[in-house]
């Protein structure tokens, strides 16, 4: 297969960015998104060009470092996977791609197609845990939870922290990343101890750090690709009123 | 004196690690404020490490590879967590976990280190469920379990197929209280170039900031390294493309001996190779071979027209097809441990009847357990994992079966360590999958979790206070000093020799020749002809590396063709030293399997009399030969035996 990429260069978080055109050809439709971004980064280097920089790890969808906004849509057109695991069988062979960075102000560019997401962890630390220490705490079976909960905790704590979500967003909100940690510790008895602190303390966080409100567009949940469901920023609204009172 | 001292206390086996901590120098509150503490990695075994280290007082300093703590590979460990909580009433106890590690990881791994795993592995469980984490649970609101390979006891908490993942945002939520705390700083986007070493101890590291390609220094009274292991050496393998050994590799060179490198695991069900662009490759949990049967034609034939695309998985009759690991060790079956199942693989491959266009895949067949349960049962079992497998392969496992072939995981060897952690220079210590210590020749499935978490919830707490009781007076330890601008040059000019090169290939090509080479000479089946021609093969790859390497851009800024350069040159190390220890060790064992040393029926044959030991490799210096240093085994309380998974 072979494609035009119109690929985002930008040197530094104060540079001008532009887009490129790059074409690459021979690509195997087997061949994964990110790896046909590495035969583009190799023709590059033969060719004494910088690569593009983007951000990957895993390379199986977990570990949410990948972050490319793919003809408009955060991890391109397939559903429910992050650029990782998307294959080049789902484009057609000829066809243009634009590939562009996360866009938030609270996402700022680092470099090519390379953001800054510590947002998501100044988010976290300012409540999105248990506050268990290590060490004295009761058997595992002690307080029996039921399936039900336990299973909804885990849909919510899936959740790989990628950002796909903000960069869906017309608002740039994070509300579907905060309401899944809210809403994976408050249906566990263990996190209901500090549920209220927690949700007022992330909110505040979240508003503080440039995050834009929630609509109820949905787009969050179209784009996710771990499928976590906006009935978790329900939960979230609920909380939040809950802990005013 | 002996090189390798294992501290392990005296005393029955079941009682040494409660002598350890009655026995044991404590630092007091007062006295932990002025002490700074280094960890490299932020992994399940760093992140528990720095959070409980952080929660008890300590000045904590962690470093991450990535853009966040979360991102660490342990993230994506699938099937589960072991622990001997008998909640089944199966049978399970402390004593048997610690037996089924041991005989899994084919005697060559420590008893008390093990039985210590084997110990602490419950109150990981209770930790977690206190932290939040997900498990999977039954219908009256207890935890669940399943098997998982190398046992016949239930004692695998999970969480979906998700376990590693939680278990990791566990350990990052207690690192992020630790954090909003201020008693542990976070420096991500950092990669670790070296240590400091002064007076013969460990007192820094030199960072390279990932973001602006400077370097930076950080001091400590004890270096942590938590950075997982060096499958990337192989170039395909499961781990994460940014997971190297060069932090270890840092280690080894200042000192540290580096035990059994040659000890690596292949896992046997991952998804096949399928062209020379690809980048890595995926696992598919161990789990599934709770339900999934392995087969492959019983027929030549039938595999060739497998292999020529004439007919399909479900075209060939139950009376054709051969069950071949439910036919070899019926007791396990398809549960035998992984490097079992990996050579079975192999072997059945290299008898011709492996099929996929490449003859090298087995089928992983869910047919009769779709029968048995229903479709229903088995997407809530292995739903994501279905679904990665269909985005990966555009094949849906619900109707034909999966295609699986071994590939690289996890390395058993690594940094070696005395029972408190700590490394052959002082002041380093090593968790996780970066040191040696617990499984042995094998892993089993559903220990890593576990040993990286015991390492750093349970274990580290108590053995470097006992380290650090001595450093009280110490005072801070100042970054000018001659040592760290000695380090920081040596660091520099090792960068900018690397530029100097201006050579004409790039370090992914020849990162994939090297992986080649030791796939070839130093994978699943090795021989001494094999070994012999892979340590020549990478002498010269290694030559060529530092004539004709091509690296763009500059030094002072976010570069990954330099980072993929760094830790190559290290990879073109370390890989000599695995091949260097395979061919010292003249039997097979565990996952290290020697053509030569095989039994008839084709099950690896250990020479306990000769290697019952474990071998640590000392640097000593760039054109001299390492030293090999043997820590004799000693099974007190085991019965050494063959491994047996039959009957």
């Amino acid at each position: 297969m072979d494609f035009t990429l119109k690929v985002w260069r930008q040197e530094g978080p104060k540079a001008k960015g532009r887009f490129e055109t790059y074409k690459v050809s021979n690509i195997s439709p087997d061949c994964s998104f990110l790896e046909m971004l590495d035969i583009l980064n190799e023709s590059l280097v033969a060719q004494g060009v910088e690569p593009v920089c983007f951000d990957h790890d895993c390379r199986e969808g977990i570990c949410g470092m990948c972050s490319l906004y793919i003809n408009g849509h955060p991890h391109g057109p397939d559903s429910q996977v992050t650029t990782c695991q998307l294959h080049m069988r789902k484009f057609t062979s000829g066809e243009t791609i634009y590939i562009e960075p996360w866009r938030s102000a609270a996402f700022p560019v680092i470099k090519d197609l390379v953001v800054d997401r510590q947002a998501f962890d100044k988010i976290i630390q300012a409540g999105g845990f248990i506050s268990a220490t290590t060490g004295g705490v009761p058997d595992g079976n002690a307080i029996p939870i039921p399936k039900k909960d336990a299973d909804t905790a885990m849909d919510a704590a899936a959740c790989i922290g990628c950002g796909a979500c903000v960069a869906a967003c017309k608002n740039a909100s994070a509300m579907l990343f905060v309401s899944a940690k809210v809403s994976h510790l408050a249906h566990l008895p263990q996190g209901r101890v500090e549920a209220a602190e927690r949700v007022k303390k992330m909110i505040a966080k979240m508003d503080e750090l440039g995050f834009g409100n929630c609509t109820n567009t949905g787009a969050c949940e179209a784009e996710c690709p771990k499928g976590i469901k906006i009935l978790h920023i329900a939960k979230l609204n609920r909380e939040f009123l809950k802990a005013k009172f | 004196m002996n090189k390798l001292d294992s501290k392990v206390p005296s005393g029955p086996l079941a009682e040494k690690w409660t002598k350890y901590k009655a026995e044991q120098h404590l630092v007091n509150p007062a006295n932990k404020r002025k002490l700074d503490v280094i960890v490299v990695g932020t992994g399940l075994a760093g992140a528990s490490a720095a959070a409980s280290l952080g929660a008890m007082g300590f000045n904590v300093k962690i470093f991450c590879i990535s853009d966040s703590p979360r991102r660490a590979h342990s993230i994506a460990a699938q099937g589960g967590i072991n622990a001997a909580k008998n909640y089944q009433n199966d049978g399970d106890s402390v004593y048997r976990l610690f037996y089924d590690t041991i005989k899994g990881g084919d005697y060559r791994a420590r008893e008390a280190n093990v039985y210590r795993l084997a110990e602490v592995s419950n109150n990981i469980i209770d930790q977690c469920v206190a932290q939040g984490v997900p498990f999977a649970r039954d219908y009256a609101g207890y935890l669940d379990n399943r098997s998982f390979g190398g046992a016949q006891v239930s004692r695998t908490f999970y969480a979906k197929g998700q376990t590693g993942q939680q278990l990791l945002l566990g350990a990052y939520g207690a690192l992020s209280a630790e954090i909003a705390k201020g008693s542990v700083k976070l420096y991500a986007r950092r990669e670790m170039m070296d240590i400091v070493v002064k007076d013969g101890h460990a007192c820094g590291i030199i960072c390279r900031n990932l973001v602006n390609g400077q370097l930076e220094r950080y001091s400590g009274h004890a270096v942590l390294l938590c950075t997982g292991g060096y499958g990337n050496v192989y170039f395909l393998s499961t781990n994460a493309m940014n997971s190297n050994g060069g932090a270890a590799w840092k280690a080894y060179k200042k000192g540290a001996c580096f035990a059994n490198p040659c000890f690596t695991q292949i896992h046997p069900t991952c998804i096949p190779v399928h062209g020379d662009y690809q980048s890595k490759l995926t696992l598919m949990s161990e789990s599934l071979r709770n339900d999934g049967r392995i087969w492959v034609p019983k027929e030549k034939s039938d595999a060739e027209r497998l292999r020529r695309g004439e007919i399909k998985a479900n075209d060939i009759p139950e009376e054709k097809r051969d069950y071949y690991l439910e036919r070899r060790y019926p007791a396990f079956g398809n549960l035998v441990p992984r490097d079992v199942a990996s050579r079975a693989a192999k072997e059945r491959c290299d008898a011709g009847y492996g099929v996929n266009e490449t003859g090298l895949a087995v089928f992983l067949d869910f047919k009769s357990a779709i029968e048995r349960l229903g479709k229903k049962k088995i997407e809530e079992r292995y739903g994501n994992l279905f679904q990665m497998y269909q985005k990966i392969t555009d094949q849906n496992p619900y109707e034909t079966p999966m295609m699986i072939y071994p590939a690289v995981h996890y390395t058993m060897g690594g940094l070696w360590v005395d029972y408190e952690l700590q490394t052959t220079l002082p002041g380093l210590f090593a968790l996780g999958e970066a040191n040696f210590s617990d499984h042995g020749a094998n892993r089993l499935g559903a220990s890593a979790l576990m040993q990286g978490l015991s390492d750093g919830y349970f274990v580290i707490p108590y053995t470097l206070q006992n380290f650090l009781s001595s450093h009280i007076s110490d005072g801070p330890v100042p970054t000018d000093l001659p040592e760290f601008d000695q380090t920081e040059k040596d660091v520099r000019e090792r960068i900018d020799s690397l530029f100097a090169i201006k050579g004409n290939e790039s370090p992914d090509s020849i990162h994939k020749r090297l992986g080649h080479i030791m796939w070839e000479g130093v994978g699943m089946g090795r021989t001494k002809k094999s070994l012999e021609w892979a340590i020549e093969e990478i002498k010269k790859l290694r030559a060529e590396f530092w004539k004709n390497l091509k690296v763009v851009g500059s030094a002072d800024e976010m570069n990954p063709e330099l980072e993929k350069a760094l830790r190559l040159a290290d990879f073109l190390e370390l890989g000599e030293l695995m091949a260097k220890d395979a061919l010292c060790r003249e039997e097979s064992c565990g996952g290290h399997f020697r053509e030569e040393y095989q039994t008839e029926d084709g099950e690896a044959k250990r020479d306990d009399e000769h290697f019952m030991h474990v071998a640590a490799w000392e640097y000593k210096g760039e054109d001299a030969e390492p030293e090999r240093h043997i820590e004799p085994l000693e099974y007190e309380n085991i019965k050494v035996a063959t491994r047996n998974y039959k009957n």
